[in-house]
């Protein structure tokens, strides 16, 4: 993957790429310094931010497409961040086509979503902190992907971090809140150390972090040293995507307002992962062993989070544990090598559509029913609430991959993918294929068919304007976003190193995997059916229920899991140390200051309080000094 | 060659001056009264400065008796005064074993000053009249001095002399805690004590000087005798010793007493002349009681009285 | 004859330190280390004389007027404690007790 950067930098807008991620920075700096004085109007300017971002993405998206294939990559350098020795880091961006489409992303959903919190939050008193927030994402959002550098990236990657983190616990005042805001922070530091290791390897193999000199000397780098930056890496995505083993704090993350979770863990921060590991892909091509682990952990990943998302009531969990699901199988498609980047960003960009869309209409739901999120509470919506209705079963046909939906053409070349690289994982994401249509028919059924279960006071209604126009836009998305890009996004990804089967029109080919994919499909939507639909949904969940219910209610013990592998020995540690503490230093230092006391209750009679005595002291010490100065003379 | 040593005006001056200096060094140490010490520094002082005249120091001489005598130690004994000139110190030690102490320290002090000096002195005398001479007088050789090689000590001294007086003006200067009660507000509080409890709004009777008595801390006295209330100071009061009513009404009483001896013969002759007067004193009387009566007798009432008797006698 | 001179000044300084180190009130104490300075002014006047040089002289003129000063601030923080405490001793009240 040789970048041939352009010589276009300086031309037309180019030179002022960076307002792109200063505009939302600024504005969400104003409405956090401003304070009060912003909170009639903050929610405004904090949407037409990223509303601009978006404007900027659409021109460079628009000069690119007028550039040669193999030129479409503009570097921009602005600062001279660190220069120590021969080492030079400077703070830049890359425009290129992966990066355009992650902006396009970023922007467009994130500005849908800000114009649905204008809505959503509407009563909330802090809604000014809030949209503060969401901009600072979208500008750390911006940062990593425009980022022309590891380190750089590394900024945007912590950014994205705190604002996730400020937005989980959004909610301060509920302690789950501040909790899973807590754990998330903490989980993705796990994360982050692989890619500080990563950079600060990439630093020592190639005085650089820079993608240029990366990736330019990467292939004549030994296998043993791409294989470990190549894990750290993995590591890194692991954290930020939410991918095994460190899953376990996406799905306490819905603690977070519904937009949150649809823009940052489900749209667009979780994806940074796949993200990262499609940038470094030349590093992936020299480790075979990574690159095999990032197809492993994908498809562990989206095994587990399917299970996660069979057996949850909570109708954002079970969106939570899809996503992880479906993130699962973009880092397959990337685990896959070249011939799955494209794949992968495809399934990302649907993914992103359906699954933002989804999270807007659990939201709309919510809204609807007084902020409860149990779909056993659900129940017979569709009449009651038409827009989200049809907007929401939009995306659940595009995640199932219903033909001519967005997921449809994204999963199924994914699947084929992963059957032509290594047939196991194939039949593993074939099955998960099955499972998703299971858990989200389940979700349907439980939402908006079947019969009312709703609670006295709830008295369910459809959502304003401002909240189900950007579902609206959000359904048109997960209903074309497949056929429009599916003709095109291979070519368009190529200049970044991603090889594409030749075949890819809107219309999809007839294959043999493509129609048992569509077989399984329609198999677990009918077995949904038959387990959930013919019968009343209970009220409350069932206490006896098969040994895979409990392990997935209980995330398939992801904490317990954590609780033995890393809690219980850190702690064991620490209460070790604290005994060698206790026994150890404790006395010695306590010993010491006993000593020093014991002398100073001697000396302290010295220090009677008359200066008399004071006085006499100063007068032999005179004495004294004056009798050792004559020693030393007559010595 | 001189079998006895050639003694000159200066060694005698020393002579005389060191033991008066050491005498009076020993007794400012010793005198229990602060006016007492003060006193043998001065002695000291002026010892010292005749040994500096001696020694061909005029300037220094008249500074030492000027500055030091003059301004130091009047400063000293202002103080003195100001902090009572009665008071006498206990030299009776009571940290123990601090005057051995002292003694070893002293000693040490003394054997260490007097080795280190001894030192320093090299060579024969040569005296200051040579340079005192050179100079054109020994004023004049300081001034080139103090104007050429020390001016900038000079003129930091003058910047201390500055800071000291500010810094002993701002140190004396009373801390007022509260707000200066103007005059009208003390004439409310006045009215406002009168309404609460009775106390007379006017001034405060004056104290009891009579031709017999110079100080303030005297107290006037009622007609009944007794001790009229507020007559002293308060500030006073804390402080001295207020004359017993007893003291005051003795050489009245005496008086009296020395009148009735002399004066028994011509009595009779001078009651009948005084009848008139005795019976309006007596409706008088009468006029003042039935006045006690309704208004329960205070202290201005019977100043009052007090008033009235003397107009008519 | 110097020596004499030097002599009467130690025994001087060393009068004005037992009486600053045994005396109670603050205002001998005071006195006492004037003594002290005039002890060394004389040891000035003496050497100047010895070597004849004026600068000895300049000294103690210097040292009169710092001096000076010095009387006037310690003077009035005696004042000072003295309203304060109604007293001039410096054993009175133990503040410096550790």
């Amino acid at each position: 993957m040789l970048e041939v950067y352009t010589s276009i930098a300086n031309t037309g807008l180019f030179p002022y790429a960076w307002l792109m991620v200063v505009i939302p920075a600024a504005v969400a700096g104003l409405l956090l310094i401003c304070g009060k004085v912003t909170n009639s109007f903050g929610h405004f300017i904090a949407t037409l931010a990223p509303i601009a971002s978006f404007t900027f993405a659409v021109i460079y998206f628009v000069e690119l497409l007028g550039y040669p294939e193999m030129e479409r990559a503009v570097n921009l350098d602005f600062y001279t961040w660190i220069a120590a020795g021969s080492w030079q880091i400077d703070i830049g961006m890359l425009i290129d086509p992966l990066s355009i489409l992650f902006v396009l992303l970023i922007t467009g959903v994130g500005s849908i979503i800000h114009i649905y919190s204008i809505g959503y939050m509407a009563h909330d008193p802090n809604r000014r902190r809030f949209f503060a927030y969401l901009n600072l994402f979208i500008a750390a959002m911006l940062i990593l992907v425009l980022a022309n550098n590891y380190l750089v990236l590394f900024i945007g990657w912590e950014g994205v971090g705190l604002a996730s983190y400020l937005l989980i616990s959004f909610w301060q005042e509920r302690p789950s809140a501040a909790a899973a805001g807590k754990k998330a922070f903490v989980m993705n530091r796990v994360g982050d150390l692989g890619l500080l290791m990563a950079a600060f390897t990439m630093l020592a193999m190639f005085s650089s972090t820079s993608f240029a000199d990366v990736h330019a000397g990467a292939p004549s780098l030994s296998v043993g040293w791409a294989t470990f930056i190549g894990f750290m890496l993995l590591l890194a995505a692991c954290g930020k995507s939410a991918q095994v083993p460190l899953q376990a704090w996406l799905l306490d993350a819905m603690e977070g307002p519904t937009p949150v979770s649809a823009l940052i863990h489900a749209a667009t921060m979780v994806t940074a992962g796949v993200y990262l590991v499609v940038r470094a892909g030349v590093i992936f091509e020299q480790a075979p062993a990574a690159q095999l682990a990032v197809a492993i952990v994908g498809t562990v990943t989206l095994l587990v989070g399917a299970w996660i998302g069979c057996s949850k009531d909570d109708i954002k969990k079970v969106l939570a544990g899809s996503t992880m699901s479906q993130i699962g199988y973009m880092m397959l498609a990337a685990g896959i090598g070249p011939a799955g980047y494209a794949f992968a960003i495809f399934h990302l960009l649907t993914h992103g559509f359906f699954k933002a869309n989804m999270f807007l209409g659990a939201g709309s739901v919510m809204h609807g029913m007084n902020d409860d999120v149990n779909m056993r509470h659900y129940g017979a919506l569709r009449k009651l609430m038409p827009i989200t209705f049809i907007t929401f079963g939009i995306g659940y046909l595009a995640i199932i991959g219903f033909p001519f939906f967005a997921g449809f053409y994204s999963k199924d070349h994914i699947i084929e993918a992963a059957f032509h690289a290594q047939p196991a994982l194939g039949v593993l994401a074939l099955i998960g294929a099955g499972v998703t249509a299971f858990y989200m028919t389940r979700l349907m059924i439980m939402t908006f068919t079947s019969s009312s279960r709703w609670r006295k006071e709830v008295h369910p209604h459809e959502s304003p304007a401002v909240m189900w126009i950007p579902l609206v836009l959000l359904a048109i998305g997960s209903l074309i976003g497949g056929m429009v890009l599916n003709g095109w996004i291979g070519s368009w990804l190529s200049s970044i190193g991603a090889e594409t089967p030749e075949h890819m029109t809107w219309l999809p080919e007839i294959t043999v995997i493509g129609g048992i994919t569509f077989a399984v499909v329609v198999l677990g939507a009918v077995l949904a059916w038959l387990v959930f639909g013919r019968k009343p949904v209970p009220d409350e969940a069932p206490e006896k229920v098969s040994i895979f219910t409990t392990i997935g209610r209980n995330d398939l013990f992801g904490d317990a899991v954590n609780d033995y592998l890393v809690v219980k020995p850190a702690s064991l540690l620490s209460r070790g140390v604290a005994l060698t503490d206790e026994k150890g230093i404790d006395p010695a230092t306590e010993g010491t200051g006993w000593l020093v006391q014991a002398i100073g209750d001697k000396v302290r009679l010295i220090q009677n309080g008359y200066v008399r005595t004071y006085g006499l002291t100063l007068a032999i010490g005179v004495v004294l000094i004056g009798l050792a100065l004559v020693l030393s003379r007559l010595v | 060659m001189n079998l006895i040593p050639m003694i000159t005006g200066t060694d005698v001056a020393f002579w005389i001056c060191a033991v008066l200096a050491i005498l009076g060094g020993v007794g400012l140490v010793s005198f229990k009264k602060p006016v007492y010490s003060a006193l043998c520094l001065a002695l000291v002082m002026l010892s010292l400065a005749v040994i500096y005249a001696s020694l061909g120091a005029p300037f220094l001489f008249a500074v030492q008796i000027i500055v030091y005598m003059g301004a130091v130690l009047m400063l000293f004994l202002f103080v003195i005064m100001l902090v009572g000139v009665e008071a006498r110190d206990s030299l009776a030690e009571t940290l123990k074993g601090h005057r051995v102490a002292v003694g070893l320290a002293a000693v040490g002090v003394l054997g260490l000053l007097t080795l280190a000096i001894m030192q320093g002195i090299v060579g024969s005398p040569i005296g200051s009249d040579g340079v005192n001479n050179a100079a054109g007088g020994n004023v004049q050789g300081l001034a080139g001095l103090i104007f050429s090689r020390y001016v900038i000590a000079f003129e930091s001294t003058a910047l201390l002399l500055i800071t000291a007086a500010v810094a002993a003006m701002v140190l004396a200067h009373p801390e007022r805690l509260t707000k200066k009660p103007s005059q009208p507000e003390r004439a409310a509080q006045r009215l406002a004590d009168f309404v609460e409890s009775g106390k007379h709004p006017g001034p405060q009777p004056n104290s009891g000087v009579f031709a017999r008595h110079n100080s303030i801390a005297t107290p006037a006295l009622l007609p009944d005798g007794s001790v009229a209330p507020g007559s002293v100071s308060g500030v006073i009061a804390d402080r001295v010793t207020i004359a017993s009513p007893e003291e005051l009404w003795a050489p009245h009483d005496e008086m009296l007493a020395s009148i009735e001896e002399n004066s028994s013969e011509s009595f009779e002759f001078e009651s009948q002349e005084m009848i008139g007067t005795s019976t309006a004193m007596e409706e008088l009387v009468e006029f003042i009681e039935i006045q006690d009566d309704e208004v329960p007798g205070t202290d201005e009432d019977a100043a009052d009285t007090d008033e009235e008797e003397e107009e008519d006698a | 004859m110097t020596s004499m001179y030097a002599i009467l000044a130690v025994i001087l300084f060393t009068i004005g330190l037992i009486g600053f180190l045994i005396r109670r009130n603050a205002l001998v104490i005071f006195m006492c280390v004037e003594l002290m300075l005039n002890a060394a002014n004389l040891l000035f006047v003496a050497f100047s004389s010895h070597y004849g040089i004026l600068d000895g002289q300049m000294a103690a003129f210097f040292v009169m007027v710092v001096a000076a000063a010095e009387v006037v601030i310690g003077l009035s923080i005696i004042v000072m404690i003295s309203r304060a405490r109604r007293s001039t001793s410096v054993d009175d009240e133990i503040l410096l007790k550790g």
